[in-house]
């Protein structure tokens, strides 16, 4: 069996991914993509502790954060479309209606 | 019936509040004749209440009628330290007579006024402001202590600065009011502290345990009360501050030196105004209250002397000034001041029931006065100087009858009312000291000078200004009617109070001189006042002559009298520079003042304060702001670094 730790590190390591992914990246969709990949990593943690201490409640989490996800993703695309036909870029850099 | 006294209050309140509240929609004719039917339910009470007293023993003519009760701070019933007040009304005989004065006139005049103010716009707010002056009044002569007396005291300041400004589009009139009200103001700071002075020293506000706890002592010493608040005492210097202090503000209510200023102007508002609150009822507010403190003015025979001689400057200032006005209303006004100044003279000496006896033989010619001032004025189509008038005598014989009765009246003219009540004022003042006499006999005659200067400049004579003249007409019913009643009123009002038999006195003794003195003030010396009463019968009738003289058969003699006086002349014409002086002492450093705190103090302090709050805002706004890049990168950066701390910040503590 493989052990926990290995998945422990293996979440971490996408996670760490994911946030360079938001924090670097300019494309929106890109952005959007780390966010979820952010979100398995922390998925997976939930799995491999919920197998580690035999309890479900890590696994209903996981299922949980997949339908949040899921509508997650219909409004954030949702939002891209809009901005992709207003701006007609996918550059975050182009979208700067707050600054100051 | 003493239990319904509320009635006289309770009457001219429905007044108020149903013409404030519908008169508009009542229409002219409903408000013209509810007002005056409210003042006359007060008056019908007020003569009950009069008859039932009449038919009282003389120690059972005082009746305390507690209504409510107004303010409680007791920390038991009757513990010293305690302060209550009721709103209670006090009826004896000298509430009743001022009350009988009050609403009697107070209703002629509302009559009067339906007929004079029907063309105004604002006919139902008048006449909404006319029955709260009367309500007023009202709780200012019936309440049963100092503190309901001064509810009454400032209402009739409120009423009367509502009433003088009534025609406010005119600036002399809105200024008129302010000033009436300021100047008022500083004389009701006065009472309020002599209020206080009392309730320190005695623990009570109520007139009669007031006069009861100072029943007895003389002059000399410390007076010593029993189970009082504080000290327990009132000491005779205390009693001395409360009574000038009284005194200050019955100067300012009553029009006297220094603070006389604000009724020659108060001739701004309507006429019938003037008659009834410069005349009849307002201005005699501080006579009354003196009076009702006889108890405390006994006891400081100095403050009886200021005002003795407050009284008797202001009457001949007063006086003097009258002589060389122009203005119909004026001369009245200022006619009011001087009378008002014999009033004082005669509190002032002890002689309280001569003091309202003029009161109310005043309140009936003056009245007269003022109203048929106002329908010579309504014949002449607003015209007051009396330099313009003439031979009117023929066009308004009603107005002018009963004219020529008041001012014959107000002279002294022997067999009328103010025959009578001057002459016994007169004589008070010759058994107190002779120099107060000799100048009262002056202004008498002074007094007669300008009455008549009035009535033959006005109605004899030829007519200076023939358009004006033409065009006169005599003033309707609604109007005549009054001035006649008036009229008989300042005819016969005299004989209650005949020399040695005076009905009034007897009346209203009670009152000031509970208990030991009530036999000792009515032995007069008979000869000595028929001696004086001879003199000013002489003094009186050669007023009127001299007035005949100068603008009836010799008409060079003002210019020679003018010219004969010099620079005196000016002085009095321009009213001694009174006015001038205030606004140059008083009114313009506090003006500058003003100014000053305006520009430093509220410019740069307060605006500075405020401005320099919103700058700073601004400030840090703009600086803060830097932080909204627009850069999702950076936000999203900032937020990785928050989560980061946050977390290290649950795992390591």
């Amino acid at each position: 069996m493989v052990p926990t730790t290995y998945y422990l590190i293996l979440s971490a390591v996408l996670f760490t991914l994911g946030a360079l992914g938001v924090v670097l990246r300019r494309n929106v969709l890109i952005i959007f993509m780390s966010v979820e990949m952010m979100l398995n990593a922390v998925n997976l943690t939930f799995a491999a502790l919920a197998r580690h201490f035999l309890q479900l409640h890590g696994q209903i989490f996981v299922l949980m954060a997949m339908a949040v996800a899921a509508a997650e993703v219909a409004v954030g695309l949702a939002i891209v479309m809009a901005v992709v036909r207003h701006k007609d870029s996918t550059n975050v850099q182009d979208i700067n209606l707050l600054k100051g | 019936m003493l239990d319904y006294a509320w009635l006289i209050l309770a009457f001219p309140a429905l007044g108020t509040l149903i013409i404030a509240f519908f008169g508009t929609r009542l229409g002219r004719r409903a408000v013209g004749f509810l007002a005056p039917a409210m003042v006359f339910l007060s008056f019908a009470v007020a003569v009950a209440l009069f008859m039932e007293l009449l038919g009282l023993p003389a120690e059972e003519r005082q009746h305390e009628l507690v209504l409510w009760q107004w303010m409680a701070a007791a920390s038991g019933p009757g513990a010293t330290g305690s302060f209550n007040v009721d709103i209670a009304l006090l009826i004896d005989q000298l509430s009743v007579t001022m009350a009988l004065v009050v609403t009697g006139v107070g209703f002629l005049i509302h009559v009067y006024s339906a007929g004079y103010m029907h063309d105004d716009p604002r006919h139902p707010r008048y006449f909404a402001f006319l029955n709260l002056f009367i309500l007023m009044m009202s709780t200012l002569i019936l309440a049963n202590n100092y503190l309901l007396m001064f509810v009454g005291w400032e209402g009739v300041g409120l009423a009367s600065y509502l009433l003088i400004g009534f025609w406010f589009e005119k600036p002399s009139a809105a200024d008129a009011g302010k000033k009436a009200f300021i100047v008022n103001r500083i004389g009701d700071f006065g009472l309020l502290l002599a209020i206080m002075i009392i309730w320190t020293g005695l623990g009570t506000l109520q007139f009669t345990e007031v006069s009861k706890a100072l029943q007895g002592f003389q002059v000399p010493g410390t007076l010593e009360v029993p189970g009082t608040f504080g000290s327990g005492a009132l000491s005779l210097t205390a009693i001395r501050a409360a009574t000038l202090l009284m005194l200050l503000a019955a100067t300012g209510k009553s029009a006297q030196i220094p603070l006389f200023v604000w009724l020659p102007d108060a001739m701004e508002g309507p006429t019938p105004v003037s008659a009834l609150i410069h005349a009849a009822t307002m201005v005699t507010a501080g006579v009354y209250m003196i009076a009702r403190s006889a108890a405390l003015f006994d006891l400081a025979p100095v403050t009886g002397e200021w005002v003795a001689w407050i009284g008797m400057a202001t009457a001949f200032v007063a006086g003097t000034i009258a002589l060389t006005q122009t203005d119909l209303k004026r001369i009245l006004a200022y006619s009011t001041v001087s009378q008002l100044g014999f009033m004082f003279v005669a509190v002032g000496v002890g002689a309280y029931a001569a003091g309202i006896f003029h009161l109310m033989t005043h309140a009936f010619f003056k009245a007269l006065l003022f109203l048929g001032a106002g329908s010579v004025m309504h014949a002449l189509h607003g015209e007051l100087d009396i330099r313009k008038m003439g031979n009117l005598r023929t066009k308004l014989p009603i107005t002018y009858w009963t004219f020529l009765a008041g001012a014959a009246a107000l002279a002294g003219i022997p067999l009328l009312s103010g025959f009578f009540s001057k002459d016994a004022i007169l004589f008070y003042a010759f058994e107190h000291a002779i120099p107060l006499w000799v100048a009262g006999i002056i202004t008498a005659f002074i007094t007669a000078f300008y009455s008549f200067r009035m009535v033959f400049m006005t109605f004899w004579g030829q007519e200076r200004d023939k358009k004006l003249h033409s065009h006169a007409h005599e003033s309707p019913r609604v109007m005549t009617v009054p001035l006649i009643l008036l009229a008989t009123g300042a005819v016969v009002a005299g004989y209650v109070g005949l020399p040695s038999i005076s009905a009034i006195d007897a009346w209203l003794e009670p009152v000031f001189h509970a208990g030991e003195h009530a036999a000792e003030g009515v032995a007069h010396n008979l000869t000595l006042e028929m001696i004086l009463l001879a003199v000013s019968a002489l003094v009186a009738l050669g007023g009127a002559f001299l007035a005949y003289r100068a603008y009836i058969a010799d008409r060079d003699l003002p210019k020679r009298a003018r010219a004969a006086f010099g620079p005196l002349t000016g002085l009095v014409e321009n009213k001694y520079y009174v006015d001038e002086a205030y606004n140059l002492l008083i009114v313009e450093p506090l003006r500058a003042l003003g100014e000053w705190l305006a520009a430093t103090f509220d410019k740069r302090g307060l605006d500075g304060a405020v401005n320099g709050i919103a700058g700073l805002t601004g400030w840090a706004g703009a600086q803060v702001r830097r932080l909204q890049t627009g850069m999702v990168g950076l936000y999203a950066l900032a937020m990785l670094f928050g989560a980061v701390a946050l977390a290290a910040w649950l795992v390591t503590r």
